[in-house]
C-alpha cells in the first residue's frame, strides 16, 4: 500500500506506540482489503466501552481500560498507552442501558465497571452519545465526508441519504482510525464503489414508515450487498421513513448504499445514480411483494396475547416520541403487558422537557437509552410475545430470544400495549 | 483389498493476512454471520437457520463465501482468538469490510481470489494446508 510521509512517521512511532500500532492494523487490514492507500477521515463512529463480565475481567487481569484499547480496539497484544482520539469520534449505542440496572439484569458491581470505561472513554475525548443514530444528536456528516463508522444502519444512512463515505467498519478498525485520521480508501470512499447496479421500481405508493420497512425489508433480501436505484417514489419520505428502510435493508440483507432518484445525493437523475454502469436486473415492487414481505416478517407471531411492545429500533426521533405520546395520551399500558421505547440520552431530555416523557410514564410505559433488546438482550420478565413497528428489530430479536414477534405500525403496536392484544394482520 | 486412494488437488489465490497453518476443512456455501452469529467462547456457529449450526470453527480451515450480518463481525471473531476458538486458516470468494477487518485480526493465513473456487473443490473433512504467503492451497483427500 502506498503511504504519505506522515503515514510513514505513524507507523514508525512518530506518534508513539499506540498510534504506530493503529497504523500497523490499517496497513495491514488496507492490504487485505486490496487498497492502493489510505485517505484521512476525521469522523469516527464505534464502540470502544467495555460492557460484558468478560471486558471486566480482561482489564482487571491485563491492565485496565488500556489493555482493552490495546487489544479490542488496536489488536495490539501489546498494552500501550493510549492518547487522546485525534478524530471526532461517537460512541455507539452499548449492551445495556446504565439508567436502568434492574430491568437490564445489571448488577451494582457492573454498573460500576461501566462508569468507570465511560469515563475513561469520555477523557480520551470519544463523545458518548451511546446511540446507533448518531446522525440524530450531533454528527451529521457532510455530502462526500469520509467517516469511518461502525453499525449497518448508521452506515446505510451515511452513504445513502447525507452523500457521506463509509464502509461498514469494525471496532478495531475504528479505533485505530480515532487515533490517525485514517481508513483504507477502498469500496464506499470511491465512486466507482458507490455507483447503482441494479433497478428497483415502486408500482405502489410507499409512504408510511411500516411502508418504507417492508420495502426495505423486501429489497436488502434480494439486493444483498448491491446498490440498488429505485425509482416511483412520490412522496419524499423524511428521516424517521429512511432510517427504518436502511435498517431493514441491511438486516434482511447486506444493503450499505442505496439511491432514490429525484431524492437522495447522488441521484439527481437516474443516470447520475448508475454513473455508467448497465442495470444488470430491473425487479418491480408492488402489492404483492408488499404483502409477502409482512407475512415473511411475521412468520414467527403466533399468539395474539402480547408480552412486550418495543419501539425505537433504531432509535426513535423526537417526532416519533410525540407521536406515540399522542397515541398513548389519556390510556393506560395492559398491566400484563410492558412498552418500552429506546431513544438516544439527548433525546430523552428534549422529551422530558416536552412532557411527552412524563405521558408515556404516567400511562405505564419507559423511555429507555443507551441500548434496545437486541444488544441488550433484556425484555421483561416472561415475554414471550412482542409488538415492534421496526422490521430490523423483528428479524434479531426471535433469532436472539426465541421470543415471537409481530410488526406492524407505531399506533397498532401502542394499541397492542394498551389491549394486551395483537389485532392486526 | 482396499487401500486409501490419496487425492491431491493445489489451488491458487491471493493472500489476505500472511502465514502457513494447516486443519481440516470445514466447508459451507452459506455466508457466515459475526454478532448473533457464533458464539466465540465455544467457536460454534449458533445461527438458527444456519446449515453449520452448532459446528465447531476452531482450529479449522474455514471454507466460505463471504461475510454477512451486523458491523460486530470482526469482534466476534477477535473474542474468539482470544478465547482460543478461532479457525486456523480462511479461504472465501467475496471480499468485504468485514470479512478482511475480521480475519486480519485473527491473526491467522487467509486467502480469496482463487483460480479455483474452493467451494466446488474442499469437502468438509479435506485436509488443507494454506500458505498465504505463497498463494497456494493444498488439499488432502482421503
Amino acid at each position: 500500500m502506498r503511504l504519505t510521509d506522515a503515514e510513514k512517521a505513524m507507523r514508525d512511532g512518530q506518534g508513539g506506540e499506540a498510534v504506530a500500532a493503529a497504523m500497523d492494523l490499517l496497513i495491514r487490514y488496507g492490504e487485505a482489503l486490496g487498497a492502493e492507500c489510505l485517505v484521512e477521515t476525521h469522523n469516527v463512529t464505534g464502540t470502544v466501552t467495555a460492557t460484558t463480565p468478560f471486558m471486566r475481567d480482561f482489564a482487571l487481569e491485563k491492565g485496565g481500560m488500556d489493555a482493552v484499547f490495546s487489544e479490542f480496539s488496536l489488536d495490539s497484544r501489546k498494552v500501550v498507552n493510549i492518547p487522546k482520539v485525534k478524530a471526532f469520534s461517537s460512541h455507539l449505542q452499548l449492551g445495556f442501558d446504565p439508567h436502568h440496572p434492574q430491568e437490564m439484569g445489571l448488577s451494582e458491581e457492573m454498573v460500576r465497571f461501566y462508569r468507570k470505561s465511560e469515563a475513561e472513554t469520555a477523557r480520551l475525548g470519544v463523545q458518548i452519545l451511546n446511540t446507533c443514530t448518531p446522525y440524530q444528536v450531533g454528527n451529521v456528516p457532510t455530502r462526500g465526508e469520509h467517516c469511518a463508522w461502525m453499525e449497518s444502519s448508521a452506515v446505510v444512512y451515511c452513504n445513502s441519504v447525507l452523500g457521506a463515505r463509509t464502509n461498514t467498519e469494525g471496532r478495531e478498525s475504528v479505533g485505530a482510525a480515532m487515533l490517525t485520521c485514517r481508513i483504507p480508501d477502498w469500496g464506499f470512499h470511491r465512486d466507482e464503489g458507490r455507483r447503482g447496479t441494479l433497478g428497483i421500481h415502486l408500482d405502489i405508493p410507499v409512504e408510511t414508515v411500516e411502508d418504507w420497512g417492508l420495502l426495505g425489508y423486501w429489497m436488502g433480501d434480494w439486493v444483498q450487498e448491491r446498490v440498488p436505484v429505485i425509482t416511483g417514489v412520490g412522496q419524499v419520505p423524511n428521516l424517521p421513513k429512511l432510517k427504518h428502510f436502511g435498517a431493514a435493508a441491511s438486516s434482511s440483507g447486506g444493503v450499505e448504499m442505496f439511491h432514490l432518484v429525484g431524492i437522495t445525493p447522488e441521484a439527481n437523475t437516474r443516470e447520475q445514480a448508475y454513473g455508467g454502469n448497465t442495470p444488470t436486473e430491473l425487479r418491480h415492487y408492488g402489492a404483492r411483494e408488499r404483502a409477502a414481505t409482512l407475512e415473511r416478517i411475521n412468520a414467527t407471531g403466533k399468539d395474539r396475547q402480547v408480552d412486550y411492545v418495543m419501539l425505537g429500533c433504531p432509535h426513535y426521533t423526537i417526532e416519533q416520541i410525540w407521536e406515540a405520546a399522542q397515541l398513548i395520551e389519556g390510556r393506560k399500558v395492559n398491566p400484563g403487558t410492558a412498552l418500552w421505547i429506546w431513544t438516544p440520552r439527548a433525546i430523552k431530555e428534549i422529551a422530558t422537557r416536552n412532557g411527552y416523557t412524563k405521558i408515556i410514564e404516567d400511562a405505564g410505559g419507559k423511555i429507555l437509552t443507551d441500548s434496545c433488546s437486541a444488544m441488550s438482550r433484556a425484555v421483561p420478565p416472561g415475554t414471550r410475545v412482542v409488538a415492534l413497528d421496526s422490521a430490523k428489530q423483528a428479524h434479531y430479536l426471535p433469532a436472539i430470544l426465541g421470543v415471537q414477534a409481530w410488526f406492524g405500525t407505531t399506533a397498532q403496536c401502542i394499541d397492542a400495549a394498551c389491549t394486551g392484544r395483537w389485532s392486526a394482520a | 483389498m482396499n487401500s486409501a486412494v490419496i487425492e491431491t488437488i493445489v489451488i491458487r489465490g491471493r493472500k489476505v493476512v500472511p502465514g502457513v497453518a494447516e486443519g481440516e476443512a470445514l466447508v459451507t456455501t452459506e455466508p457466515i454471520s459475526g454478532w448473533g452469529g457464533v458464539d466465540p467462547r465455544t467457536g460454534t456457529i449458533v445461527e438458527v437457520r444456519h446449515e453449520l449450526r452448532g459446528q465447531s470453527f476452531a482450529g479449522k480451515v474455514l471454507v466460505f463465501p463471504g461475510a454477512k450480518g451486523s458491523s460486530g463481525w470482526s469482534a466476534m471473531f477477535h473474542l474468539a482468538r482470544v478465547m482460543g476458538t478461532a479457525p486456523a486458516a480462511w479461504l472465501f470468494n467475496q471480499m468485504t469490510a468485514k470479512v478482511a477487518l475480521g480475519t486480519v485480526v485473527t491473526h491467522a493465513p487467509a486467502m480469496t481470489d482463487f483460480d479455483i473456487d474452493p467451494l466446488t473443490v474442499i469437502r468438509t473433512g479435506d485436509w488443507v494446508r494454506v500458505d498465504a504467503d505463497a498463494g497456494i492451497v493444498t488439499i488432502t483427500r482421503k
